[in-house]
């Protein structure tokens, strides 16, 4: 059994991202070893069971959105709560922010990339997936700096575009891929 | 695209120093992820590129630290945010607290006032509010002087409105304030009797006795260990079943009181002491 590259997979998204998330998601070997962070930008005020619909999709028990404090654990996915900030510590930990909206957006994908870049480093996978904004841009970027390994889906296979497009503008070393090279990816570097 | 003028972890730790030992603020307790981006985000409005001309800035001008201060503590705040959290205190909490002759109530780290203002709409509707009290603290003035003024912004009006409507208010809401061009006012007698005062949760300590404390969103930028401190300090602040109500994502379960509680609304986060 070889080791994982990565220690933490994140994937961001907006509008026309859930199915391809779930795709991804779907494509995780069945005892995957590493936390997986989902950043979907969903409706302020209209309570979302996204959560639960997301581990019905995909025939498990829960996908955890994290109160603050709660320690990451690997082989779980969890979903940034509506209306926060979702970011990670040093120790390993969730930690919520109320703070402004950044690109219009709480949970704001920039937020929690670059968050979880800053202490996962190389070993950070940031996935960036359709959107109508520019959030997760500069995040990806972030992940790239500090070493990470950063995936766009490609424009042409966006739903909405602008956000695949965004980042790609400004990281010319992203890596541009179809949502099924993306499974293929994670088939080869995600081991159980 | 690693920004480099950012101001990394280590240099936080240094401004935390300094601002510690020039203005006797502490937030080396403050969680860092969060602080960090807030920090940087000042740095930048203040078009300081390093963490040293930042430093420079806030050791030699008591202005820009209140700005810091200001940016910083997060003060992002609504009128009945998450109405589900107040229909809840309408119908398991509001019951038990109108038992008491004089209820006291402590908002701790309430920014600029409008969560105050939302229980005092629901006090008064309960026919309450003319024996509570309420002490409202914040560690930062400028949201104090604006709480004071009872005027909030009018542009949310709608929203806030809505929110009332589902968190089961049955009156009409523009009868609470009047509009003034871009602001609203909250009636007066609803906040008389409230008693803004700034209040460290870092520093500060017991101060009275209460039946219900609420202090949402706020401990979600402290450590774990100042968070233990801070639950401690409320529970020695709570009467026996006193209530204490956190943010919808806030939990006791990874904190040194987690046993001395119990929750008695599982998902708007309402706690009750259990002896």
């Amino acid at each position: 059994m070889e080791k994982n590259k990565f220690d933490i997979i994140t994937i961001g998204g907006s509008a026309g991202s859930i199915g391809v998330a779930v795709t991804l998601l779907k494509s995780l070997p069945k005892n995957f070893q590493i936390p997986v962070v989902l950043i979907i930008h969903r409706m302020k005020n209209i309570t979302s069971q996204l959560n639960k619909l997301l581990a019905k999709e995909l025939g498990i028990k829960e996908v955890v959105e994290p109160e603050d404090k709660e320690p990451i654990r690997a082989g779980i996915i969890y979903l940034a709560p509506q209306n926060y900030h979702l970011l990670v510590e040093q120790d390993n930990t969730f930690s919520l922010d109320y703070s402004e909206p950044v690109n219009f957006s709480r949970p704001s994908i920039d937020v929690s990339f670059e968050s979880i870049a800053r202490v996962y480093k190389h070993k950070t996978l940031g996935i960036l997936l359709s959107g109508a904004n520019k959030d997760g841009a500069a995040g990806l970027g972030r992940v790239i700096g500090q070493g990470g390994t950063a995936i766009v889906q490609s424009p042409e296979t966006a739903e909405y575009p602008a956000m695949p497009k965004a980042a790609i503008d400004i990281n010319p070393s992203v890596l541009i891929q179809r949502p099924e090279q993306t499974v293929h990816y994670l088939l080869n570097q995600i081991t159980t | 695209m690693e920004e480099n003028n950012s101001i990394h972890i280590k240099e936080l730790d240094e401004i935390i120093q300094m601002l510690m030992h020039r203005y006797g603020y502490d937030f080396s307790n403050y969680t860092k992820a969060s602080l960090l981006r807030r920090v940087n985000r000042f740095a930048k409005e203040t078009d300081s590129t390093t963490a040293y001309d930042l430093k420079y800035k806030l050791l030699n001008s008591e202005p820009i630290f209140q700005l810091f201060l200001q940016e910083v503590t997060v003060n992002v705040t609504e009128l009945f945010r998450d109405p589900a959290y107040y229909k809840a205190l309408r119908e398991k909490v509001l019951p038990v607290l109108a038992s008491y002759p004089i209820i006291k109530i402590w908002h701790a780290g309430c920014s600029t006032g409008e969560e105050v203002f939302s229980m005092c709409i629901m006090l008064h509707e309960a026919g309450l509010l003319k024996r509570t009290r309420i002490y409202a603290t914040d560690i930062n003035p400028a949201n104090l002087e604006k709480a004071r003024s009872g005027i909030i912004p009018l542009a949310h009006m709608k929203e806030y409105t809505t929110n009332y409507l589902k968190s089961g208010g049955k009156n009409d809401f523009a009868d609470y304030y009047s509009a003034r061009y871009d602001n609203a006012i909250i009636n007066e007698e609803l906040r008389s009797q409230v008693v803004f005062s700034q209040h460290n949760l870092v520093s500060d300590n017991v101060f009275n006795e209460f039946q219900f404390i609420s202090c949402r969103n706020v401990m979600i930028y402290f450590d774990k260990q100042l968070q233990d401190r801070v639950l401690q300090l409320f529970y020695d602040s709570l009467s026996s079943l006193g209530f204490l109500t956190l943010g919808l994502k806030e939990t006791l379960l990874f904190s040194v009181v987690k046993d001395k509680f119990n929750n008695i609304h599982k998902t708007t986060k309402i706690y009750r002491r259990k002896d």
